[in-house]
């Protein structure tokens, strides 16, 4: 047990030094910028004595390293500073797209992680077989394909060939539950597709290495049914690269949002990046950035610290 | 010492014979080769003669305004025109040119950067191996896409920057593979030998440890230059990428997506270019890659 504990706790506090690490990047990056927000804000035509002035109103005449200090110790308690362009508080714009994305992402992860996985396991039990090869055809393509090549070609058959279901999520406002399925329904199935091929194929991958083990054969040989192989010798040790993969894929639904939401106009974090993107609008980008890596992170932390937990070798040492 | 001409000619023979028996290798391994394969073979080989004859084939000039905007499919047009009344068809032609082209430099770039640090990581070891190992962990966990998005909008959105960035932060995966596989070679005999022959650094790692780790590498090369090109085809796609007036695919699907709702294709057809693409390089990969593990288990 105290050997457990112990990586826990060393990879916890590598995922710490990680992340202030990457919001150093992502605050130096920024303040190597020419010119300033304060300059920003007034524009070309403003005058030295201005801009010195509201440089100390927003702070910006300190030393780098204080201002980082205040910049992160802010967003800890949940104050992102002001967009330069529309001078909102970001804080509160930030709150209810990151909370469309996730929606989006978990959405997604309902279809896309049980799919996956009945299709994973099916291609390393076949394989080799006019199945396994198909499904790895298909999957190659999918891997291959823009995201936004799925989203259109749905877009078109789906919602304005057949009109089953609406081609743009505008969500405003509060709608119910069901509406909101209903409008965030083509991009969830736009991500499944991009998502679920990879996801199968490390499951695939998986399992396949988890059977040429040799107490497998020894369980076949004895003439044990398939079943039981591998519910009871198979599953237990597999639980470790699937719980892997599972939180990895959410990982990668989070940050691969970004195209979806910009082509089905749906207000979350993603369109708000590219929007501060196109606009330089620097503290909105950092913001947003900060929030996607660190959810990235912590995710992947997160598949880490479970495949300690799940594996029985670490549980029960000798 | 007398007669040197004959032996260099004869060298040259023996070079030239291996040359005929390899391209005749080559033929022959195709012809045996799934038809998945062939057919990215074929899909690169078509992709690869767009892009160096795109001025002849293409009927109008790249950025020139043709007719009205939104022209549908017909006879002067075949693929009608863009917002701004510009050929589909010729742009999808040099686009061809521009987004593949721009995506090669960018992989080779990212290649020799990070094919290098990865060889040197794992030669050196030490304090060397150390930093560049912990700077790119750090790189790496910032997501691709969210970090190219930052740095573009740090340093603006030109062909330049974009081939930079994006060929630095892919640069990290392949350093990463590059430095695993070296490290199992470099602990083999031969180049233990070559050390103690006195041999450079320099003829090391290109005469000793390269040629050991060509095949893993080249599959990679595939591999990476599909995510490159994914990588900036989205980028463009949000407008981040390559900028107007240049003809790529991913603003092009951007420039008519509006298109969409009336039922027209148009918008569909630079985005299955990307597609089509990606997906030869990944069969032609998944060939190579089946092949040498293959043969690997042979030996």
């Amino acid at each position: 047990m105290k050997n457990i504990v112990r990586m826990l706790l060393q990879r916890i506090s590598l995922g710490l030094l990680t992340l202030f690490v990457v919001s150093l990047i992502i605050f130096l990056g920024v303040s190597m910028l020419p010119g300033d927000a304060a300059q920003a804000i007034l524009g070309q035509a403003a005058t030295p004595d201005t801009v010195a002035i509201l440089r100390k109103q927003l702070g910006l005449d300190l030393p780098a390293h204080t201002r980082y200090i205040q910049w992160l110790g802010g967003i800890l308690q949940g104050d992102f500073g002001t967009s330069i362009g529309n001078g909102r508080e970001i804080g509160e714009v930030i709150g209810i797209r990151f909370a469309n994305t996730l929606f989006l992402a978990a959405f997604a992860a309902c279809i896309s992680i049980p799919l996956a996985l009945v299709l994973g396991i099916l291609a390393a039990l076949y394989r080799n077989s006019f199945y396994d090869r198909t499904v790895n055809v298909i999957t190659l393509s999918s891997i291959s394909t823009p995201e936004f090549f799925v989203a259109y070609i749905l877009i078109l058959f789906v919602s304005v060939k057949a009109g089953w279901f609406p081609s743009l999520s505008n969500i405003q406002g509060d709608p119910g539950f069901f509406e909101r399925l209903d409008k965030t329904f083509l991009p969830a199935v736009t991500l499944t597709l991009v998502s679920v091929a990879y996801m199968m194929r490390m499951t695939r991958a998986a399992i396949i290495n988890l059977l040429s083990q040799s107490y497998i054969e020894m369980a076949e040989l004895k003439g044990m049914r398939k079943a039981r192989i591998i519910v009871r010798h198979a599953l237990p040790n597999a639980w470790a690269p699937i719980v892997n993969v599972i939180v990895l894929n959410l990982a990668y639904l989070i940050v691969g949002v970004v195209v979806v939401e910009v082509v089905f106009v749906y207000p979350g974090l993603g369109q708000l990046l590219v929007d501060a993107v196109q606009r330089r609008d620097m503290p909105v980008v950092q913001a947003c950035c900060l929030i996607f890596a660190a959810t990235y992170v912590s995710l992947n932390l997160i598949a880490d610290i479970l495949s300690i937990l799940t594996n029985p070798r670490l549980l029960h040492p000798k | 010492m007398t007669t040197p001409a004959p032996s260099s000619l004869d060298q040259a023979d023996a070079v030239d014979v291996r040359k005929i028996s390899r391209g005749q290798r080559i033929v022959k391994e195709l012809l045996a080769a799934p038809l998945s394969a062939r057919l990215g073979v074929l899909i690169i080989f078509i992709y690869v003669i767009v892009a160096l004859f795109a001025p002849w084939i293409a009927p109008f000039g790249e950025s020139e305004i043709v007719g009205k905007k939104y022209l549908p499919w017909g006879e002067a047009h075949m693929l009608g025109t863009d917002n701004l009344g510009r050929d589909m068809l010729t742009r999808l032609i040099y686009g061809a040119r521009n987004t593949v082209g721009i995506a090669l430099v960018t992989t080779i770039y990212a290649f020799l950067l990070g094919g290098f640090l990865g060889i040197i990581a794992a030669v050196l070891g030490g304090w060397i191996d150390q930093l560049l190992s912990r700077a790119v962990d750090v790189l790496m966990a910032i997501p691709a896409l969210i970090f190219s998005m930052l740095l573009l909008s740090i340093f603006g959105t030109s062909v330049a920057s974009l081939i930079l960035i994006i060929g630095l932060l892919d640069a990290t995966r392949i350093f990463r593979i590059t430095r695993a596989v070296s490290l199992n070679v470099v602990v083999m005999d031969f180049v233990e030998a070559a050390r103690l022959r006195g041999e450079k650094l320099g003829w090391i790692t290109l005469r000793e440890i390269l040629p050991s780790i060509s095949a893993p590498l080249a599959a990679e090369f595939g591999i990476r230059f599909c995510f490159v090109f994914l990588t900036i085809s989205a980028l463009s796609f949000l407008g981040l990428g390559i900028q107007p007036p240049t003809a790529d695919w991913g603003s092009m699907v951007r420039d008519t997506a509006d298109l969409i709702t009336f039922e027209d294709y148009t918008p569909l057809i630079p985005a299955a270019a990307i597609a089509i693409l990606t997906i030869g390089v990944n069969f032609v990969v998944d060939w190579f890659l089946h092949k040498t593990s293959g043969l690997k288990d042979e030996l």
